[in-house]
Order: C-alpha cells, then structure tokens, then sequence
C-alpha cells in the first residue's frame, strides 16, 4: 500500500461567487410547465445578476425524481426551458438532497476553473404525479425487503420522529414550535404556499397522518423552480460590490439500509458538515455561524439537522427553539425565509429557500425577512433519499 | 493545477443478460477489480464517489439510495450524475481540480436485460404533449427519421452503414466481453429488412448488461500508485436541445463536446493527433456521423475512408477496435464507460489481441433516444 497525505487539499483554482438567485411562487398546482417554472426563475437570477443568457458558460440542473413528471430522461427534458440549449449541461440527483446539491454541484463548475460563469437551476413539478406525489415515493423503496410492506413517507418520518423524540425526552409541544416559527415567518415570502398564523394548539389538534406526524407537522408538496448564478472572482467583481462567497461544501451518503440505523442522529449530515466545515476553517459551529438554513420537510426535521450541523448540542435542539434562540430576531436565527413547512417543498426547488435565502441573507437584500442580527457567515443544507443524504453549503459575505 | 489520471479499471460483463447476479453485484463485482487494479482501499482512500444512472432505467424513483453499499462508500461523500459515464468522468475531473478529491471513483452500470419493454421506456423520455403520442411505433423510428435525413444531407449511401456493421462485428470477435459479435458481412447487412425503415435490425446495437467502475487520481497520488498512468487530458460535454424540430441531426452536441476537450487536451488537428477512437455506434449511422463530429475525418468523406480500411483495426485511425455498441450491446448509461474503458487498457497496452498502437484516445457517448446530447474525453498515455 502507498502512502499519502491524508485528508483534502482543496486546491481550487478560483473562488466562487454568488451574484443572482430567482425564485417561482410555490403552489400546489401551477399551469406552468417544469420548462416554464425552470424559465420564469433562470430570467429572475440573469435579471438579478445583470446578465444575459449568452453569458452562461455552463449549466447544472437540480431536479428530484423523473416519476413526479412521468418522464424518463427529466433532465434532457427540461433542457431548452432551464437555458441549457447549446452549453455543457448536467443534472445531478442526491434525492431529495438536490435541492442543496446542485448549487454544490455549481461551486465546482467554477472552483475547477472549467466556467466562469454556471447557472444552477433547480425544478420541481409534483402535481403532475396524480392523485399525490407520494405514490411515486412507492418506488424509491428495495423492491424485495421494503416494497411489500407498503410504506410511505410519512410513516418512516413518524418512526424517526418518535425515535428523536425519545431518546431525547423530548414533547411534540417542543417540535411543534418550529412548524408555528416557519409557517409566521414564511408571511414575509412573497412566494410563500402555506404560510400562516398558528399556535402550537393547532398543530396538535390537526388531523393525525401517521402519529406521531400531524397535518401541521409536514410540509406541502408544491410545484416551483429557482435558479443561482454563481461566478468567478473577477466576473464578480464586475457584477456587484457585495457578491457571496462559497466558504465550505459537503456532501455524504449513509447505507441504503436505513432499518439498521439508529434514526434519532443524522450522522450523514455530521459527516457532510464536517467536510464543510473543514473547507470553511470553521471549528465552532455555534459561534461562527450567524443564521442557519437547515431542511425542514417536517418540523422535527430542523430540530435533527441543527444537531447534525453542530449548532446545537444532542438532544438540545428544542430548547434553543424554545428560548426563541432560533426566531428571526434571535441568537441564530433558523430558517429565516420560513422554510419547507411555510414556503412550500418543491424538493430540489427548495434551493430557492435554503442558498438563495442565504444569499438573499448575507447580501442584506432578504428585505421583510432580513434578520436581525449582523450576518456574515451561514450554513445552509438539505436531505434526502432514505433519510440518507446530507449536502451541506457553507457561505459567508466576506472573502 | 493537478492533472487527472485513470488509476484503475474494473468492469462486469458484457452479457446479453446476467441472470446469476443483480445489478448491486455487477456494480460490487466491477468496483472491486477496479479497487484491486488501483491497489486502493475505499473505506480508507477514496473521496468522492460518482455514479450515473437514470431512474426509468434501473426502475427505481430514487437510484441515488441504492448506490453506496456496494462500492464501499457509505458515509462518503456520494452523488449520482443522470448521464452517462462520461458525464461522470467530467464530474470526477472537476472534484479533483477543484481540489475537492484526491481520489474519485466513477460508476456506471447497465441492467437492461431487467426492462421488459424497452421500447416503451424510451418513449417515456419523449415529450410527452408533441412527441409521445404520435402514432404507436416503436420510438427507433426516430433514429429512423435522423439517419434518413443525415444520409440524403451528406450523400451517404446504405453500403457505408453496412460496412460500418461489418466492421464492428468484426473487431468484437476479438473481443471476450462482445457478445452480440460475428462474421457478418456488408452484404448480409443489406440484404436484411429494414425493421424502421430505413434502418435495418443488424444496424441497431441489441441491449447488454455490464458494469464499469473507474478509480481516478491526481497526478501526485496517481504516480504513487502506478506506474502506467493514462492522464485524462480534455473532457467536454454538450447538449443542443430537447426538441426534435431543432436538433442538427449532425451531431453537433460531439463537435462542440470534442471542441471543448480538444482545446483543453491542447489538440489542434485531431484527424492527425488522434490515434484511436471509441465512438457510440447504437445505430450504425452514429458512428459515421460521431467520427465527423469528432473532427477525425472531413465532412463527407467518411464513406471513402471507412472502404479504404482507414478505421479499420490495422488502419491509420482505428475506430470501435473492441466492437462498438454493436458487437458489445447497447450499455444504457455505461456505454461511455465501455468506450472509456477499451482507450484506457489499450492505452496501457493491456488489450490483449485487439492491441494497437496508440498514444491519444478519444472515447465519446451519446445519450441515446430522443437525445441531442452528449461527451467526449481524451486520453493519453
């Protein structure tokens, strides 16, 4: 065997800059098609970044399952409506962790030195899948051990809730303050779906899904795009006097068993934030990070991601959410844009609120929904597969 | 800035089907030569994994979950790439130039003996207002469609295409992992009935299983590890668009993709710095359109070349020596990985009674029915 140093050098050859973001309205159903939605949010981002179209090197596409559409080769299909007609064009797929992935996927576009500029686009259409998207989720299952049983999404998020919550002893109550935290803070989202006013009564007197899930436990689905320019050092030095940098990103994918994994940690975002973490130089999560964007399809699922993110320690998730740490006016505030539960969970689209909020954040340009607090560095990430796929993004406005 | 090298290889297959193992093994089997081939650990060395594979293919709604276990890379950082292998070669070139991996595995496979209706799951990919429900043919008719239009734009006439099966089918007979290959001639090929008029069946590349794995390096780590490294010198890739009623049917997604490589692998005349081909040839029209594309010959005269044996295995420019798609079996994704593959070992040196003579190789791939897209990297040794 040979020898090596070991660990990452990250060697890139530029820095990359985040200069524009674009964002659809999330809705359940929307007349758009995927090529459309992927239109309507390319021209928000080009507008935003000052660009024209002729000027994309190279572009990535996010976008969840081809099942949602019905259509084989999603990514070639959504081609001309997304901007990639006569350009390197690529779609990567990490389930539902694409949302944070593509952007990802972008940062080494332009890290590599292969394009100045890349357009990371990201779509979602799940109202094609009739009468509910989670009968596509009947597919994502092995076919031998799990398929037979009939399982839905719901019901392995109600097993890894009551897992979280107990092991540690934790109340719905507790969880139920992030659903009324986002679905309030997402009233400040012009493109918000379900955002509404609420007490944690409501989300335990809704009606129950899969106990312990709630219908005020999860988010909707919807359909919507977002699109992100990111650039090189001296194209953005052109564009803006504020670009946002890409300080760190990870990614990892746990074992596909997910039966034979203790649920109440995810130990792949720990992994995906480490990495990030260690190309940001970042030693102390909790003190280094200014606001925070973890996934958050349902509300415990942002409590699990702020642990596995190191912002809070096990188990300690809730109180911070309790003690309004985590409100938009707090110490960290999390999920500022009002998150999955509020906005709307088109799953790869969720790039619009997870990085382009943080951009939107850090480039003080969130308008309503900018925090309180002065920000220069955030953590954003999302999750996916079977609960299986961490992809975490470090950005800060300071070089 | 790091060069990138082929480290390892490995790969399951070729077979008409594979009943004996499921696609997981054929992705352990493949990982696991590769691993041997590269002497690397991949719990230990590895850091990023790509692998590229379509859902509707692998009929799975979320592939993505079913990769990490068998390639060692549970808890790694893992991706999937909906392209084909190519595509995830470029995406392991960039992780290690941008200084993200040292070491990056990329993975493609191909199940297909799995899919019951093969013609059905194409048309899935068609558009599903303008394109899918025209008429209740078979979707090949649309390459039907393209080779008719490309043959009457440029002049090419069925015997070329014949001759292209004849040599392909030729070259697989040295071939041990070319199961659709044999001594069949020109003549037998036009004497055949068109199935999608124009295009004969012995045109059209059957389905095959198989698994690819590569393991690619940095060149620090790569001359630790071996000493016959083959350095991926350019990579490129490229899509026109998904509409029928604007793609060239020329192949321009390969010319631009080979535009892209070229220039980074410092190539100017491709025709004269080329020494061997891999080009995908899932109708035998492709290739003839592919190697025009690739700039190996001038538009027009590839008819001429191809009689005179100039793409022949003992040739000036030998294109597809280990049989193409049409000796091999259409791979689904890991058509690239074949492609690839066949330029690296013979690079190496290591293709047994197919060897040539060669220092830069090109491999490239297209994303099959009713795609204009595509990738071409460049190797050498």
């Amino acid at each position: 065997m040979f020898e090596r140093v070991r660990g990452l050098k990250f060697h890139k050859k530029q820095d990359v800059a985040i200069v524009g973001a674009g964002i659809t309205l999330f809705r359940r159903r929307m007349n758009e098609t995927g090529k459309e939605l992927s239109y309507y949010a390319v021209k928000q981002a080009l507008e935003e970044a000052g660009l024209e179209i002729q000027d994309i090197d190279m572009v990535v596409m996010g976008s969840a399952p081809d099942a949602f559409d019905g259509i084989h080769m999603k990514g070639e299909y959504l081609l001309d409506g997304a901007g990639g007609s006569n350009r390197p064009y690529m779609r990567v797929f990490v389930g539902g962790g694409t949302g944070v992935f593509a952007p990802i996927a972008g940062y080494w576009h332009v890290a590599s030195g292969l394009a100045d500029v890349c357009l990371v686009i990201t779509e979602e259409k799940m109202s094609s899948s009739h009468p509910h998207p989670q009968s596509a989720f009947k597919y994502i299952w092995d076919p031998i051990l799990d398929r037979p049983l009939n399982p839905n999404l719901i019901w392995i998020f109600a097993l890894e809730m009551r897992r979280y919550m107990h092991e540690n002893n934790i109340k719905h109550e507790d969880i139920a303050l992030v659903s009324v935290k986002n679905k309030g803070n997402a009233l400040d989202h012009p493109a918000a779906q379900v955002a509404e006013k609420i007490t944690v009564e409501d989300v335990l007197n809704s009606e129950p899904m899969a106990l312990p899930v709630r219908r005020l436990d999860v988010s909707p689905p919807s359909d919507g795009a977002s699109a992100l320019i990111m650039v090189a050092p001296h194209i953005a030095r052109q564009l803006t006097d504020e670009p946002v940098w890409v300080d760190g990103v990870g990614w990892s994918l746990d074992t596909t068993w997910w039966t034979n994994r203790d649920l109440y940690f995810p130990r792949y975002v720990a992994e995906a934030a480490r990495m990030a973490y260690k190309m940001a130089h970042i030693t102390d999560p909790r003190k280094e990070i200014d606001v925070a964007e973890p996934y958050d399809p349902f509300d415990y699922k942002e409590l699990h991601h702020m642990e596995g993110l190191g912002l809070a320690k096990k188990g300690e998730a809730p109180i911070l959410t309790r003690e309004g740490v985590t409100a938009r006016d707090g110490d960290l505030p999390v999920c500022p844009s009002g998150g999955l539960l509020g906005v709307g969970n088109p799953i790869a689209a969720t790039m619009g609120v997870k990085v382009a909020e943080l951009y939107w954040q850090l480039a003080y340009r969130a308008g309503k929904r900018q925090v309180a607090k002065e920000v220069t560095t955030g953590v954003t990430q999302a999750w996916g597969d079977l609960m299986q796929v961490g992809t975490v993004m470090v950005l800060s406005n300071k070089r | 800035m790091a060069r990138v090298a082929v480290v390892g290889v490995g790969y399951s297959g070729f077979n008409t089907n594979t009943p004996d193992l499921s696609w997981k093994e054929l992705m352990y089997e493949a990982a696991v030569r590769a691993y041997e081939d590269a002497g690397i650990n991949p719990r230990r060395d590895v850091d990023s994994f790509v692998t590229c594979a379509e859902d509707v293919w692998e009929g799975f709604a979320i592939f993505d979950e079913f990769v990490p276990d068998q390639l060692g890379a549970v808890l790694k950082p893992t991706l999937t790439v909906t392209a084909d292998f190519l595509y995830g070669i470029a995406t392991a070139f960039m992780h290690i130039k941008s200084g993200l991996a040292e070491i990056a595995v990329v993975e493609a496979h191909s199940k297909a003996s799995d899919i019951l209706t093969f013609g059905n799951v194409i048309k899935f990919a068609f558009d599903p207002v303008w394109l899918r429900p025209i008429g209740k043919g078979h979707p090949y008719y649309f390459a039907a469609l393209e080779k008719s239009y490309y043959s009457n734009l440029r002049g090419y006439c069925e015997e070329t295409y014949a001759e292209v099966v004849e040599k392909n089918k030729k070259n697989g007979r040295l071939n041990p992992s070319a199961p659709y290959s044999g001594s069949v001639t020109a003549e037998d090929v036009l004497n055949s009935d068109p199935a999608y008029y124009p295009l004969r069946k012995l045109e059209i590349a059957e389905r095959a299983d198989g698994a690819v794995v590569f393991v690619l390096a940095s060149d620090e780590v790569a001359r630790q590890l071996t000493d016959t490294p083959v350095w991926v010198d350019g990579i490129g890739w490229w899509s026109e668009t998904s509409n029928y009623d604007t793609m060239s049917f020329t192949a321009e997604y390969t010319r631009k993709a080979a535009e892209m490589a070229y220039e980074m692998a410092g190539i100017e005349h491709p025709a004269r710095q080329v020494d061997i081909a891999e080009v995908d040839d899932r109708f035998a029209f492709k290739e003839v359109q592919h190697i025009e594309a690739l700039k190996l010959a001038k538009v027009g005269e590839v008819d001429t070349l191809l009689s005179e044996g100039y793409f022949s295995r003992d040739g000036s420019l030998p294109v597809n020596v280990s049989g193409g798609n049409l000796s091999i079996g259409n791979l689904l994704e890991a058509t690239g990985g074949q492609k690839a593959l066949e330029i690296v070992l013979q690079l190496r040196g290591e293709a047994g009674k197919r060897q040539v003579d060669a220092e830069v190789g090109v491999a490239q791939a297209w994303r099959y029915v009713p795609t204009a897209s595509g990738a071409v990297a460049v190797f050498s040794r």
